[in-house]
């Protein structure tokens, strides 16, 4: 902790702190760590207060007949160099080291909340002369800055740290400027505003409640860096000797470390102990915050996909629609066989919670299949289970089977699947912007799999990557393989990755709403594009998707999901002429108002078209 | 490309100047008290003015430092008060010292932090506990308590290392080696923890990517996934912290130094402060601030080396 830059508290802590109506103090205490430190520096400053008090002896009285002593019931720390007794001293000492750190902790806090609030709530030329002034602090290594001062001031320990506070209000200037600017145009600060509150009273009340817990975390680890600092000013022999401070004692024992070596150990057990109690309180204060804010959102999320409380849901009750002439016509062989897929998340208390509940489903070659349902159905889900990509701590639960050209893929291992992705099961995404790699571009992303998997040389890969990207419809491919993803559109960053899923020619195709993240004009070309990509290279295709048009443009076969269960499955005339499920009709009605623009592509269209 | 490092640099002069005009009015303002401080309190007036009238203290403050400027810009930073030593000379010797120190222990922060950084972010479990601990543990113990352990340990209870004498590189690598390795670990602590969390943030932000899961869906091995593109996408945030270490670690070896006497800038600060030796308090203040500079045009460049997104302009 020599260094005097003060980590910043991440933003997104500001942002969840006006959720932490509980009383930060009370879940501190019930936090173990917390609740240690905090009980430590109590101590402390008990400790500070009345530790001259508590002295046993004269900390300053020197007995030169009796120095260097160890431990004895007279002295029970010891004496130090010039006969003094060490408890005492350390008792004396606390209260001068914690008085600095302090010292320097009250100038930031107060000089850089000030400032920051002025310079975030007034802007202006205040805002540019203080934002430069705290930039200029923060370009230079504190303790320099402190040694040069400590030339001209000389030996005080309250100027260093007077110093030492403003080279710190940065930090708090950073915080405050941050959280002020953030609000200072949020929809309740104005009606605060019209309402014709007081600027004084908006800063105190709208303002000071987001930022004061994030402002007392940093207090923690500038007090910590504080005494950290002040500490090795004496230890150098910079402060005044004459005081007694932990760096001072901790001087002392260094000058006789071959002698008596455990006169270091009080003084750096006070020092170590104090900066780590108060870094470990500003992390408990942090996690709290952080807890305050992410629970509720955890929740929310978690209650989407789960059961409605106890109700044990049964795979039972599908409706399952025969196969039709057209149908038959169309499936070939079984590609992808799911049965009784269950998928479930561990819980940190050792529960798992499930969010599909058990289901069936079937690909053909050279046919696609829909999987229908809206978000928290668990359809995605189940497009990960297949791929064996779950997010951490989801796994595929025992009983589920996954056959894929007869093979057992349910709980594989990732050598199992490297055989598998991507060669012979390759996926589409729904963001084609985040599921590129923006440090890489287009090309190497491209050729990197073909390498890998197919063995390809570099110039083979390429000219490979340049072929697909033409035919999946990219104007200039040259140019998109040489550009970076954030110089792309979305629409181009799509055909990208659907070209990348067929590079290694797979057998099956899973497609996450492939089109929902695109411009409206582009989700007809891209789905006929996928259509053509189908036929032309026999593919069975998964499309999983929450729109009935897609459905009906593209599918042959459709499975209905709600809940983490298929409700309604069949031909794709079948369920759209004879919806039997009341979940299965609501989303074909909705059809009605969510006119997805559709191409004159599939042949279905005339029958379904509203 | 070229044309942003020649504005960075313009840029970086700017701040120089500042720095040092901030610098030298705080440090000469207190003209008077200077010389006293030289001579001794018990010193006369008299004395003290003459010693003030010596090192040219009289002159008006605008003319001190219009002397100092010109000086500076052709090289001249004036001698110290006390050895009469040439500022530069006395500078570049100590800071050949304090740099290898700083590099080497930055190289082996960074190497070690992101081992260390990756294993918590892709094993979690215990190697996660016990990095996240360690790091908290690493970032709050001030180094040179740290350094005071390993003086204790390995110089004077198992004599592994001595706890003084520098050896120079060019007289001895291995000798060198050896007798900056307990600075090097007492430096390198403090780093490792801060960069080491930063990593594993970082990664596991870069791990929670979509993009991960395409790759790994067009069957590239996870674990090349995590080096090739979870690292360099993580590698922004990390190098940023690096740097702010680096440039702590310029006040952290002045402790470092002074304890196992090392012939770096630091040794040079703690006499040139007690001494109140100006010149050489300046030169110091301007040499760290050019450091301070192009360090953060270093650690910029590689930023823009590392993600495409970064504009220089």
């Amino acid at each position: 902790m020599s260094t005097v830059a003060v980590p910043a508290v991440p933003l997104e802590v500001l942002a969840e702190a006006p959720a932490g109506k509980v009383s930060l103090l009370r879940r501190l205490l019930r936090n173990p760590i917390g609740v240690t430190c905090l009980g430590y520096l109590v101590l402390l400053a008990l400790v500070a207060v009345f530790g001259r008090l508590m002295a046993p002896q004269d900390p300053d009285r020197a007995d030169p007949g009796n120095f260097l002593a160890s431990p004895s019931a007279e002295h029970l720390m010891g004496t130090d160099s010039t006969g003094r007794d060490v408890l005492s001293r350390l008792l004396a000492a606390t209260q001068i080291s914690v008085a600095a750190a302090l010292l320097a902790t009250v100038i930031a806090v107060v000089l850089g909340v000030v400032t920051g609030l002025i310079a975030g709530y007034f802007g202006g030329w205040f805002d540019s002369i203080s934002s430069w002034i705290a930039g200029l602090l923060m370009a230079m290594p504190g303790f320099v800055v402190l040694l040069a001062a400590r030339a001209v001031i000389g030996p005080t320990v309250w100027m260093a740290m007077v110093v030492f506070g403003v080279l710190m209000a940065p930090g708090f200037f950073r915080l405050v400027y941050a959280a002020v600017t953030a609000v200072r145009n949020e929809l309740y600060v104005d009606a605060a505003r019209v309402a014709g509150l007081s600027d004084a009273r908006i800063i105190g009340r709208h303002i000071m409640s987001v930022v004061r817990a994030p402002i007392i975390i940093q207090a923690a680890m500038a007090a910590g860096i504080a005494v950290a600092i002040q500490a090795g000013l004496d230890f150098l022999g910079l402060g005044d000797l004459g005081v007694a401070s932990w760096g001072a004692m901790l001087n002392d024992g260094f000058a006789k470390i071959y002698n008596q070596p455990i006169l270091m150990l009080w003084p750096s057990l006070a020092i170590a102990l104090t900066c780590i109690a108060l870094t470990l309180l500003a992390n408990a204060l942090r996690d709290e915050l952080e807890r305050a804010g992410a629970a509720p959102k955890r929740k929310k999320k978690a209650g989407a996909a789960r059961d409605d409380g106890d109700v044990i849901i049964q795979a039972a009750d599908v409706i399952v629609h025969g196969a039709d002439a057209h149908s038959q016509a169309l499936t070939g062989e079984v590609l992808l066989d799911v049965h009784h897929l269950r998928v479930g998340y561990d819980q940190p208390d050792g529960s798992v919670t499930e969010v599909v509940h058990g289901i069936d489903l079937r690909v053909h070659r050279g046919s696609i299949h829909g999987l229908i349902g809206e978000s928290g159905s668990g359809k995605t889900q189940t497009a990960f289970a297949i791929m064996g990509l779950l997010p951490a701590g989801g796994r595929v639960l025992e009983g589920a089977s996954i056959m894929f050209a007869g093979q057992e893929l349910a709980g594989g291992s990732e050598a199992l699947y490297r055989g598998i992705l991507g060669k012979r099961i390759a996926y589409i995404p729904q963001e084609p912007m985040s599921n590129l790699d923006p440090s890489f571009t287009v090309g190497s992303q491209l050729t990197e799999p073909m390498r890998l998997a197919l063995g390809l040389k570099r110039a083979q890969a390429k000219q490979r990557a340049l072929d697909l990207l033409d035919r999946v419809g990219i104007p200039d491919p040259a140019r998109t393989f040489a550009a970076y993803p954030h110089e792309i559109s979305g629409g181009m960053a799509q055909r990208v990755l659907i070209a990348g899923a067929v590079s290694l020619d797979p057998q099956l195709l899973i497609a996450d709403e492939p089109t929902t993240a695109l411009d409206v004009t582009v989700q007809a070309e891209v789905l006929e594009l996928i259509r053509d990509l189908q036929t032309e290279l026999n593919l069975g295709v998964l499309l999983v998707t929450h729109n009935f048009g897609v459905v009906a443009d593209l599918c042959d076969q459709v499975s209905v999901m709600q809940r983490g269960l298929i409700v309604e499955a069949g031909p794709v005339r079948a369920i759209f002429h004879d919806a039997q499920h009341p979940y299965t009709q609501s989303l074909l009605d909705a059809i009605l108002d969510d006119a997805a623009p559709r191409g004159p592509l599939g042949a279905d269209r005339e029958e379904v078209a509203p | 490309m070229l044309s942003y490092i020649a504005r960075r640099l313009a840029a970086g002069v700017v701040l120089l100047v500042a720095i040092t005009t901030v610098a030298f009015l705080l440090l000469y303002a207190g003209g008077g008290n200077i010389a006293r401080r030289i001579v001794g309190q018990s010193a006369t007036e008299e004395v003290v003015a003459r010693k003030a009238a010596e090192l040219g203290l009289d002159k008006p403050l605008w003319e001190q430092y219009w002397n100092w400027l010109t000086g500076a810009v052709h090289g001249d930073f004036g001698r110290s008060w006390f050895s009469g030593e040439t500022v530069v000379a006395g500078l570049t010797s100590r800071l050949a010292v304090t740099l290898a120190l700083v590099c080497l222990t930055t190289l082996i922060a960074a190497l070690l932090a992101v081992v260390l950084g990756v294993l918590a972010a892709t094993r979690r479990g215990w190697i996660d506990k016990v990095v996240q601990f360690g790091s908290v543990l690493g970032f709050a113990i001030p180094g040179f308590l740290i350094a005071l352990a390993l003086v204790v340990v390995f110089s004077i209870n198992l004599g592994w290392f001595r706890a003084t004498g520098f050896i120079r590189p060019s007289d001895s690598v291995s000798g060198w080696l050896k007798s900056i390795t307990l600075p090097v670990i007492a430096l390198a602590v403090g780093s490792i923890a801060s960069v080491a969390q930063q990593v594993r943030g970082a990664v596991l932000d870069a791990l929670s990517r979509d993009y991960v899961r395409t790759l790994r869906s067009r069957g590239v091995p996870s674990r090349r996934v995590v080096y090739k593109h979870v690292l360099r996408n993580a590698g922004g945030p990390a190098l940023a912290v690096l740097g702010v270490n680096f440039i702590g670690m310029l006040g952290g070896t002045v402790i470092v130094e002074r304890m196992f006497l090392l012939p770096g800038l630091g040794q040079l600060a703690v006499n040139a402060t007690t001494q109140a030796d100006i010149p050489y308090v300046m030169g110091l203040v301007l040499a760290t601030a050019v450091i301070v500079v192009v360090v953060n045009l270093v650690i910029d460049l590689a930023q823009a080396a590392l993600n495409p997104r970064v504009r220089l302009s």
